[in-house]
């Protein structure tokens, strides 16, 4: 089946299939030269390392031994979405998120989804995700997630017409949303006249929403809520990202190391001694955070933070158990979770997905490893999964006895092919894979800004997209009319 | 501001301002070895600046004889070496880096791009053939950033950290440079009857020029090079903005924007010492010896220094 390209309604590209959303933007892009192109690239690097836009690499060291600084190769064409297509996805992200939410508020007191039988109750007592710890305690607006990133991409259906699915929900610490306004920064400086051509809808009021959404996240304990960002440190391969959102919001950025407890209070320490801390903007994972509560050797969290928390006198965002949530064992469920909190038909669409706990899909899986995407339920970034057209058979046979040996460990997917785009390559000009990460920002209301992050899988041919594993950006054009 | 946070600018600055002074340092020492002296004194001048920083040991059990070559790699280029400029230009990077939300996007930006051609220009061989020009480009980002912080930065906690720091490395650096250069060369000098004119005239103008003071010393004492004179415009003047006296001016002053209830015995401390400046002069200074004046001095601004992480950087709670 022939991918949906975002750009022109059938490959290879020619003009007279051009989509009409491309086609000033196609006119400009005929009158530039590939040197020209070329150098907007090397430009636009130069600045990256400059402005220090860079990720570190989990365990890869330069010859110094320090952590390597890399940077997220950023594509020159734009992605393109049209006003109409962006009001639907919108509808579409909040009615899922309240959904999450209210599954998450759920699972930690009353439990009716699982009484009603819609989630089966081992799915989320016996998952790790879930967190005793949880259990009765209420947060501020009964928001658990407020920054989520939903992952979507677009395939095309039987008709050849691109159709929108969620790939995957991330409630946990979602990141990328620096690069979402860095790559808009970074376009308004190489192409300014393209901005004037086109109504783009501006994303930088991003920080503000965010600082908005925490402060009215605050544990009420005070009227001038004090917030910080944690984040885990300098060697983090987020830590660009969490220093500029604090930058950007005008924060402090906290270690573990800065934050103290005393009396049931979270304090930082500062010049002027100790100052109280009302909400957490955490970038650190929920096993970090309190070596009381969790893993007894983080030194990246703050001893007895949990014990603050259960007492509601700080505010941590996103709460700790939204893992629950966004696991995949979970996810073939989220559909029938908006009928059942929401009493609506869900706007946006799950990928079809099998759950291997269930003995007919374990078959089916079985007996089709070649074409599925399987995925292990409990990995991240693009790990532990199989890409069955793409896998070798020894690969093949390794998810087999796997699978066997432990089949609630996985979901299996038919292998949609994400969407392309034209991308800027060696080659020239060509059509690579993509996907798109909105952030959606929950507190006393649902919102969030009109855009959010395009990965693109550089090497042909490629669908993983995930940094961590070579992918890179494009900026994301939501259209005002 | 958190105390990491305050401590991290506070490197950050030290480290920049000593990657400055060791340019200078070795900008001087190449131009000295340029003109005609003997073997003994060119080793003698290398040697002196090892023993400013405290290196020669660690010098000595890596590379040996004292060779230019090699003491410039190892202060300029030696990553093994802290205090060489390369690794001053790292530290300070690397702590802008820890708190680059706290500073304003143009002064990350000079300290990052400052470290990314660092590295790109002692890879050439070119710098081989001309150092003088890294040295000056070294000096160059210096003022760069300290002019970047000062026009960019909220006036502020975060910048008093900052130029306090700066102001108090000035000083250690300045004292170990009269030190060392009065008291490693001539014990005896000021007795001096011994010594050539001409060669007295290039040691002390060298002195002066590694601290920009060259000019600043014709237009204020509009004498000929008297080295009791030099020692007096780089301790006791407070309009030499490298002097003692001047430095010690602006830690005082940052020290008391920045006050908290634990730091009244570390603002007594300077204040003090800035007093002794104040009111000091340079025979008395001579007459009970400079060297010992010196090293109360250094031991006086790294109590200081001590005082101010127990007082703001590291507090134990």
């Amino acid at each position: 089946m022939q991918p949906f390209d975002e750009m022109y309604s059938r490959l290879p590209y020619e003009d007279k299939a051009l989509r009409p959303q491309y086609g000033p933007y196609k006119q400009w892009l005929d009158a530039q030269t590939m040197s020209q192109m070329q150098s907007h690239q090397e430009e636009a690097e130069v600045i990256f390392r400059r402005v220090g836009i860079t990720f570190a690499v989990y365990g890869d060291k330069d010859e110094g031994g320090a952590g390597t600084e890399r940077l997220i190769p950023f594509d020159l064409l734009p992605r393109i979405i049209t006003h109409h297509e962006w009001t639907n996805m919108q509808k579409g992200l909040v009615q899922r998120v309240t959904a999450l939410n209210r599954f998450i508020h759920d699972v930690y007191h009353d439990q009716e989804i699982l009484k009603a039988g819609i989630v089966p109750t081992e799915q989320v007592t016996q998952n790790p995700q879930f967190r005793a710890e949880m259990v009765g305690i209420d947060v501020p607006h009964q928001v658990y997630s407020q920054i989520s990133g939903i992952d979507i991409i677009r395939a095309a259906n039987e008709k050849g017409e691109g159709e929108y699915y969620v790939l995957e929900d991330n409630l946990r610490v979602p990141s990328g949303v620096s690069y979402m306004l860095e790559d808009r920064k970074m376009m308004m400086r190489l192409f300014p006249e393209l901005f004037s051509t086109y109504q783009v809808a501006p994303v930088a009021h991003y920080p503000d929403l965010l600082l908005e959404t925490l402060r009215t996240c605050s544990p009420g304990t005070t009227d001038e809520p004090t917030v910080v960002v944690l984040t885990p440190g300098m060697y983090n391969s987020a830590y660009f990202e969490h220093a500029f959102l604090a930058q950007q919001m005008g924060i402090e950025l906290v270690e573990g190391q800065d934050l103290f407890v005393k009396d049931r209070f979270v304090y930082m320490r500062t010049t002027q001694g100790p100052k109280r801390v009302d909400v957490i903007y955490r970038r650190v994972d929920d096993d970090f955070l309190d070596p009381l509560a969790f893993r007894a050797d983080s030194s990246l969290g703050c001893a007895g933070l949990i014990d603050v928390y259960r007492a509601g006198n700080v505010t941590i965002c996103n709460a700790v158990g939204t893992g629950i949530a966004d696991d995949k064992s979970i996810y073939p469920y989220v559909p029938k979770m908006i009928e059942f909190y929401l009493g609506e038909k869900p706007i946006l669409k799950n990928v079809p997905t099998n759950i291997c706990r269930n003995p007919e899909d374990l078959k089916y899986t079985l007996a089709n490893l070649k074409d599925l995407v399987v995925k292990e339920v409990h990995g991240a970034g693009g790990y532990g999964m199989l890409v069955g057209p793409a896998a070798s058979k020894a690969e093949i046979e390794e998810f087999r006895h796997a699978l066997i040996k432990n089949p609630s460990g996985y979901i299996s997917q038919p292998t949609l092919s994400l969407s392309s785009c034209p991308t800027f390559v060696k080659e020239g000009i060509a059509p690579r894979h993509i996907d798109l990460r909105p952030f959606v920002l929950s507190g006393k209301t649902v919102q969030m800004v009109p855009g959010g992050l395009t990965r693109v899988a550089l090497k042909e041919g490629s669908l993983v997209v995930n940094s961590s594993q070579g992918g890179g950006t494009k900026d994301t054009w939501i259209l005002e009319v | 501001m958190l105390s990491r946070t305050a401590d991290h600018l506070y490197w950050m600055s030290r480290y920049t301002e000593r990657a400055e002074n060791t340019a200078r340092m070795l900008d001087v020492n190449y131009n000295t070895a340029l003109m005609p002296q003997s073997q003994e004194a060119a080793v003698l001048g290398w040697q002196g600046l090892l023993s400013i920083s405290e290196l020669l040991p660690s010098y000595k059990a890596k590379y040996g004889e004292i060779v230019a070559k090699d003491v410039m790699e190892f202060m300029l280029s030696d990553e093994s070496n802290p205090s060489s400029i390369i690794s001053c230009l790292r530290s300070a990077r690397e702590n802008a880096r820890a708190v680059r939300g706290s500073l304003t996007t143009e002064v990350w930006e000079t300290q990052n791009q400052t470290w990314l051609e660092i590295q790109k220009m002692i890879k050439k061989v070119e710098f081989k053939r001309d150092p003088g020009k890294l040295f000056e480009w070294v000096k160059f980002r210096s003022h760069l950033f300290r002019g970047v912080t000062v026009g960019t930065m909220l006036m502020d906690e975060a910048l008093h950290f900052m130029r306090l720091s700066t102001f108090l490395e000035r000083a250690d650096n300045t004292a170990r440079l009269v030190d060392v250069k009065f008291h490693g060369l001539h014990n005896e000098f000021f007795g001096g009857n011994s010594i050539d004119q001409e060669y007295d005239f290039y040691h002390w103008s060298s002195i002066l020029r590694s601290v920009s003071g060259f000019e600043i010393y014709r237009k204020v004492y509009r004498d000929i090079i008297r080295p009791e004179r030099v020692a007096e415009l780089l301790i006791l003047r407070p309009d030499m903005p490298r002097s003692l006296h001047a430095s010690l001016n602006e830690v005082v002053s940052n020290l008391s924007m920045v006050a908290n209830e634990h730091s009244a015995g570390t603002q007594r401390r300077a204040g003090k010492l800035l007093s002794e400046l104040q009111y000091g002069s340079i025979n008395e200074i001579l007459a009970n010896g400079l060297h010992a004046f010196l090293t109360q001095f250094l031991d006086r601004v790294n109590e200081i220094g001590f005082n101010i992480s127990k007082d703001f950087l590291v507090p134990s709670q």
